[in-house]
């Protein structure tokens, strides 16, 4: 099939026509979906600020799911799309596998997102994100998120099939740049994941129709769950990805290691997708050796993994600089990192955030019996709030500040504010997820309309703390929304109205990488090795932080009832 | 070797691992085992594990199991918002308590001693619930179809709140229930 490529002047990249338009278009439709879920967001928020308490119980649990269902899902799969088209056919500087069959997913998954979400507005799917048996949504509910699905895993075919292109027509050599490894592994946990919400939604699908009678309902959780939480690791490997490709091209950075990052990623593939487990540590149907197992081998060498990442991404960062001539004390490469551009404070605040809040408090309240100090309550989406949110939205709104010149041919608009938005939305998200996660320790309920029980035959009073802690919930959340809006009107006004940029040579056949490019200028490094004790200092910061709170948490539950 | 270049070591797996990333390789290894093993430790010598005493059930096995409970253990009631009447069943010393959850209640209401250990009974008869006991903090997710019988012993007097932290529908929030401990 005849296409062009087009060599983007700034970066040296090289983007397939059909490619490049499906990337945009993915993009775009992901944006969308964010924008629907930070109005949701900002609902949910001003109903849970105790002061406040917006919306009506009903008006609340319906936006409360098309808030988990449009960010969880749809805005982050619709972004990941673009990203595996950018990790292959851009990267590897090779034509797409079968561009027609791409369309047809991204069709595909256009009418599943906006079929789930007529569901949810109609009123009768008021099931939240996890949809538990045996409380039933409208049918199409799940039909929309099975054709979503559908298109979402056409997608990473198409991916695969795109690296066995570039691999036939040698459009590189040796290996795949970690970057597309990165992405490759979460297209491979998508299609794991896929086929787990397949395996449980179509019978949901069949039970809401009446074929199958009944469900059992912890079967469902168990591969649920599947579905759930291994939706998450493809983001987490879709953004420690972005993390590595911000160090290359803001940087130069090369990995301190391939084998060590290679590595990591691999043990996402092989243990992340059974962690799992640890929704269901409060679970009357599974065996505490079991619980223990799922939760320690599997979970650990993943928790190994990211901390290996977190080691070698800053690292990269520091020894690019350090090779600048940076070298003074431990942090000069630090202190003189371009934190007024925006691709890098994003992705700064991404890792750390991610590294500090959302992967501590997720080991922490994945073991076993610590679980039950914060199983469902609003410890929980604070701690995804610090890895889904402040991890991978976080990191893909960085990108982005990359990708509007580079893929979209436009620059940026209102730069001053461009250089705002990750401190605005990172650092105010980063303590609405601490301030969440503090409610939660003391006992606050996720998913639940009214802190004060009105209409309940019985009164308790939370602490005091804990309506402190709802209320700084309230003010950082909205801080939050006003940030993530501030990069959609960022975004959309500079495809809009953002000056127009030269988009480069085009031609009808691919061309090898430019010499003098961003992109290009890393090969010239050698492997010559470069110490990296700054990173050392951080990591160990993480290391003594993270041992911390995990005994701490031993503490407090030790000063509980005894339940053995 | 840029990470969005093929590596330029075509043998790149050759290349040897400085020791700083050995080391911290190895502390997130050993770190991990320390977590593992913290798990099993507190299984032998720690106060809180879950029990993992659990079975099939149905909703009408569950409700005739806990009202045959509540018929024979009940020592007074309280009244609810309309004037009905909630049994307060006290769970005999070192006994079996049922507590049914369902839509939107915990019923009955639970009297329990200080320093006993009980066989508490928990399932559901509709949907999802979630026992969040306040202020102690322990949560546990009750499913319909299993009953799940956990052990527990109250540490201290008071009255507790047993909140639903596990979305169950309109009236979620006013799904409220009560222990005592004496």
């Amino acid at each position: 099939m005849a296409t062009t490529y087009r060599t983007c002047p700034v970066s040296g990249l090289q983007f397939e026509d059909q490619a490049e338009k499906l990337m945009r278009w993915n993009a775009v439709a992901g944006v969308l979906w964010l924008l629907v879920g930070g109005i949701t967001a900002l609902l949910v928020i001003l109903t849970r600020w105790p002061a406040i308490k917006l919306l009506p119980a009903d008006q609340f649990y319906l936006i409360l799911t098309a808030h988990g269902v449009d960010m969880l899902i749809l805005w982050i799969i619709f972004f990941e799309m673009a990203v595996l088209y950018f990790a292959s056919s851009t990267l590897l500087r090779c034509r797409l596998a079968a561009p027609k069959v791409a369309w047809a997913a991204f069709w595909l998954m256009v009418v599943g997102s906006i079929m789930t979400n007529v569901a949810i507005f109609q009123g009768e799917s008021s099931v939240m994100f996890t949809s538990y048996v045996p409380m039933q949504a409208a049918p199409h509910f799940y039909l929309g998120i099975i054709l979503f699905a559908v298109g979402a895993l056409i997608g990473c075919g198409i991916f695969f099939g795109t690296l066995v292109i570039a691999k036939r027509e040698k459009t590189y050599s040796g290996s795949i740049p970690l970057v597309t490894f990165g992405a490759l592994t979460a297209a491979i946990i998508a299609t794991f994941t896929i086929l787990a919400g397949a395996g449980i939604l179509l019978p949901t699908l069949l039970w809401s129709v009446g074929i199958i009678k009944e469900i059992d309902a912890q079967l469902y959780r168990m591969v649920w769950w599947g579905l759930g939480h291994s939706s998450q690791q493809i983001n987490v490997s879709a953004h420690v990805a972005i993390w590595y490709l911000i160090a290359a091209v803001v940087f130069g950075a090369k990995p301190l290691s391939e084998k060590v990052s290679r590595f990591a990623f691999l043990l996402y593939i092989l243990f992340l997708q059974l962690a799992s487990a640890h929704h269901l540590l409060s679970d009357p149907g599974m065996s505490a050796e079991w619980k223990v197992l799922n939760t320690s081998y599997f979970m650990y060498f993943a928790v190994m993994a990211s901390m290996i990442h977190g080691f070698t991404v800053p690292g990269a960062v520091e020894a690019a600089q350090r090779r600048k001539g940076y070298t003074n004390g431990l942090f000069e490469w630090l202190r003189k990192a371009p934190w007024g551009n925006p691709v890098f404070s994003g992705m700064f605040i991404s890792l750390v955030s991610f590294g500090f809040l959302g992967g501590i408090s997720g080991v922490v309240l994945g073991t076993e019996q610590i679980n039950m100090l914060m199983h469902n309550t609003f410890y929980v989406p604070g701690h995804f709030h610090t890895t889904v949110v402040t991890g991978t939205t976080l990191a893909f709104m960085a990108i982005t500040y990359l990708l509007v010149p580079v893929l979209f041919r436009r620059e940026m608009i209102l730069p001053k504010l461009c250089q705002i938005q990750p401190y605005l939305f990172g650092i105010s998200m980063s303590v609405l997820g601490l301030v969440m996660m503090g409610a939660g320790t003391l006992g606050v309920s996720r998913r639940h309309w009214d802190m004060a029980f009105s209409g309940a035959p019985f009164q308790y009073e939370w602490p005091g703390a804990a309506y402190l802690m709802m209320g700084l919930t309230g003010i950082f959340g909205v801080i939050a929304v006003i940030g993530g809006g501030l990069w959609i009107l960022l975004v959309v006004g500079s495809l809009l109205f953002g000056k127009k940029l030269d988009g480069g040579k085009v031609s009808d056949k691919p061309t090898p990488l430019p010499a003098n490019t961003q992109a290009a200028s890393a090969v010239a490094h050698g492997h010559d090795h470069v110490p990296v004790p700054g990173t050392v200092v951080l990591a160990l910061l993480l290391f003594v932080c993270f041992v911390l709170y995990y005994f701490v948490n031993w503490k407090y539950l030790s000063e509980v009832w005894l339940l053995s | 070797m840029s990470a969005i270049l093929p590596p330029s070591e075509r043998l790149w797996w050759k290349q040897p691992i400085d020791k700083v990333e050995w080391a911290w390789i190895a502390i997130a290894f050993v770190w991990g085992m320390v977590m593992f093993a913290m798990m099993i430790y507190w299984h032998i010598y720690g106060k809180q594990n879950l029990s993992n005493e659990a079975y099939k059930t149905t909703p009408e096995m569950f409700a005739a199991k806990a009202e045959k409970f509540i018929a024979e253990n009940t020592i007074r009631t309280e009244k609810g918002l309309n004037g009905e009447d909630i049994p307060v069943a006290k769970v005999p010393a070192g006994g079996a308590g049922y507590l049914i959850a369902r839509l939107w209640a915990w019923y009955p209401i639970l009297e329990l001693e200080k320093g006993q250990t009980y066989k508490i009974h928990l399932s559901s008869l509709d949907y999802n619930h979630g026992f969040s006991l306040q202020p102690v903090n322990i949560n546990i997710q009750v499913i319909p179809g299993y009953e799940h019988v956990v052990k527990m012993t109250p540490t201290k007097e008071g009255t507790y709140a047993i909140v639903c932290n596990e979305y169950c529908g309109i009236g979620h929030h006013s799904m409220l229930g009560r222990i005592y401990v004496k």
